[in-house]
């Protein structure tokens, strides 16, 4: 079996009396992209938050890349490899296209108390801050202010951001949201050839994407699994049927 | 690469900071030479405060404690020179000093230990919060200076003769202008660079997005407290340098007014705009000789002018002569 690369085991978080994720366990394998579903309210953001360092749960360790760091918080789960999209991009808005990325090559090296070199002719932080965006087709926007940019760019730039910290593994929290279905696909064919480099836990409620891209797919309902398995056995599985996917084929 | 009209602002502004005072010299005019050296050392004063304010968006109402810090530090090592007695003989000697370079190092290292504790108090609050804390610090700083009688409590400290720099008479206005306008280029010069250095890239980033910053790896927070160090520092300098114009330095220098001061000067000029403190001291300076001639009540026009600023003109004077900021690289 492939190395396990993130793993959850037995998260659960309550705010009052809603239970957002109860006895959580997953995990992610070298190689692959384990896609993370669930309805509205499921607790996916919730789970995504736990596995990135923003919420601690109430019981239950995340274990990344072998060690449990349940206890560390956002920047030293990045710093050990955690690549993050966010659903919301979260972006500079008044930075150029390359000042994002730069600023992502530069989390990647760790050294930003620099006072005096101009960090936009750093060759080193151009280099890996260029490359992830010629792959993400945003070559041609490297000189435009973020805020300038189309709702689609935006998704690409989130993802090109992640790409310069060349992490051990992403986490992408609904990469595709809004995206027209040009822009999806393009993504999906982009993600599916990054999994080589680094495993992908994706939410996403996109379920072409889904079922294109996911080497495994867990299915979150009310903040519990309710079965994991390949793409095939997702479809197939009765309980998922009545809880999620129901829902989709009555509309 | 092609000036732009910010940058040709810019540079205008600096000249006229040198011309006006030198045009005086030769006329014989020292009361307009100490008032560009005043104006000088009060943008000083406010590229410290820019730095945590417009790099960092740490709306800081505190600033008047690291100026009077640096103040202080000037009143009272020199207070100790002009009476002879040392300062403390344990566990070393330390003698009160007139030489101004010792002073601003005393006054940097003072004001940036003192922004390093505020600091790492206050920057675990944002938003309102954060000002507040900030505030009350200053304002703790400032009855603790009234209630101070050592060194004159409330009536402040009178220095007789103004320090003394090697090779230089800082009696002259001229002598004493050439020291605060180097200071100011200097720390200006040091901004600029700051600002595009990587640390500048990562600290403004998490003024525009934290959870970004957090997401590659840097934690805002340390990034946050070493500007607000660095600023610090640098207000505290200005501290030592308005203390030093004025031969006196007094509680007021500490009090919530000045904080609030040296943010309208940023604020005028614009936030974030590297000379934006120049030319919002410079205003200030202006409009209070000007208009203080008129009226007592001279800061209503200010009040009016701020107003019109805040509300027409986001990116302050050199927002609205020079447009928007350019995100350049």
């Amino acid at each position: 079996m492939a190395e396990v690369v993130l793993k959850t085991h037995g998260l659960s978080k309550s705010f009052g009396a809603l239970q957002a994720s109860r006895d959580v366990s997953l995990d992610l394998r070298a190689g692959e992209i384990h896609a993370l579903i669930g309805p509205n309210g499921a607790g996916k953001s919730t789970l995504i938050k736990q596995i990135a360092g923003n919420l601690v749960p109430d019981s239950g360790t995340v274990e990344l890349l072998g060690r449990d760091v349940t206890a560390l918080d956002t920047v030293a789960r990045a710093r050990m490899g955690l690549g993050r999209t966010f659903q919301i991009s979260a972006l500079a808005m008044e930075y150029t296209v390359l000042q994002n990325a730069v600023l992502g090559a530069l989390g990647g090296r760790g050294s930003p108390f620099r006072f005096f070199r101009n960090v936009m002719k750093d060759p080193d932080l151009l280099e890996t801050a260029h490359g992830a965006l010629d792959r993400l087709g945003l070559a041609e926007d490297a000189d435009r202010r973020t805020a300038d940019l189309s709702h689609g760019q935006r998704r690409q730039l989130e993802v090109a951001v992640a790409l310069t910290l060349e992490p051990k593994l992403f986490l992408m929290d609904e990469p595709m949201a809004g995206l027209e279905s040009a822009g999806s696909r393009a993504l999906t064919g982009f993600l599916d050839g990054l999994r080589q480099e680094a495993p992908i836990l994706l939410v996403e409620h996109d379920m072409d994407a889904v079922f294109a891209l996911a080497d495994r797919i867990s299915v979150l309902v009310y903040g519990q699994i309710i079965a994991t398995g390949t793409a095939d056995e997702i479809r197939a599985n009765a309980e998922v049927r009545r809880a999620y996917l129901g829902e989709e084929d009555a509309a | 690469m092609i000036p732009t009209r910010e940058s040709f602002l810019n540079w205008a502004m600096i000249a006229a900071l040198l011309i006006v005072p030198l045009a005086a010299w030769s006329l014989d005019e020292p009361f307009i030479i100490t008032l560009a050296t005043k104006a000088a050392i009060l943008a000083l004063a406010g590229v410290g405060l820019n730095i945590a304010l417009g790099l960092g968006g740490l709306i800081s109402l505190g600033h008047a404690a690291f100026f009077g810090i640096g103040g202080y530090a000037m009143g009272i090592l020199a207070a100790h020179a002009q009476n002879y007695e040392p300062l403390f003989e344990w566990p070393f000697l330390f003698e009160g000093s007139n030489q101004m370079p010792l002073i601003w190092l005393v006054a940097i290292v003072c004001s940036a230990c003192a922004a390093l504790v505020i600091g790492a108090l206050s920057l675990r609050t944002s938003g309102v919060y954060f000002i507040m804390i900030t505030l009350a610090f200053g304002q703790m700083l400032y009855y603790f200076a009234i209630s101070w009688s050592a060194y004159g409590g409330e009536d402040g400290l009178s220095i007789w003769v103004r320090n003394d720099f090697p090779g230089l008479n800082t009696l002259d206005p001229i002598q004493f202008f050439a020291i605060a306008y180097v200071i100011l280029c200097l720390a200006l010069f040091f901004a600029a660079r700051l600002a595009r250095a990587p640390f500048g890239l990562a600290l403004a980033a998490a003024r525009q997005n934290a959870d970004r910053v957090e997401a590659v790896g840097l934690t805002p927070f340390t990034l946050r407290l070493t500007a607000f160090v660095i600023s610090g520092a640098i207000t505290g300098l200005a501290g030592a340098l308005f203390a030093d114009l004025n031969r006196f330095v007094s509680p007021t220098m500490l009090s919530w007014h000045t904080s609030g001061e040296i943010m309208i000067f940023v604020i005028l000029g614009g936030v974030g705009r590297l000379y934006g403190p120049v030319v919002g001291a410079a205003l200030y300076i202006l409009l209070e000789h000007l208009l203080g001639g008129i009226s007592d009540y001279w800061q209503i026009f200010l009040g009016v002018l701020l107003l019109l600023i805040v509300l027409f003109a986001r990116g302050g004077l050199i927002g609205a002569l020079a447009g928007r900021e350019k995100a350049h690289g």
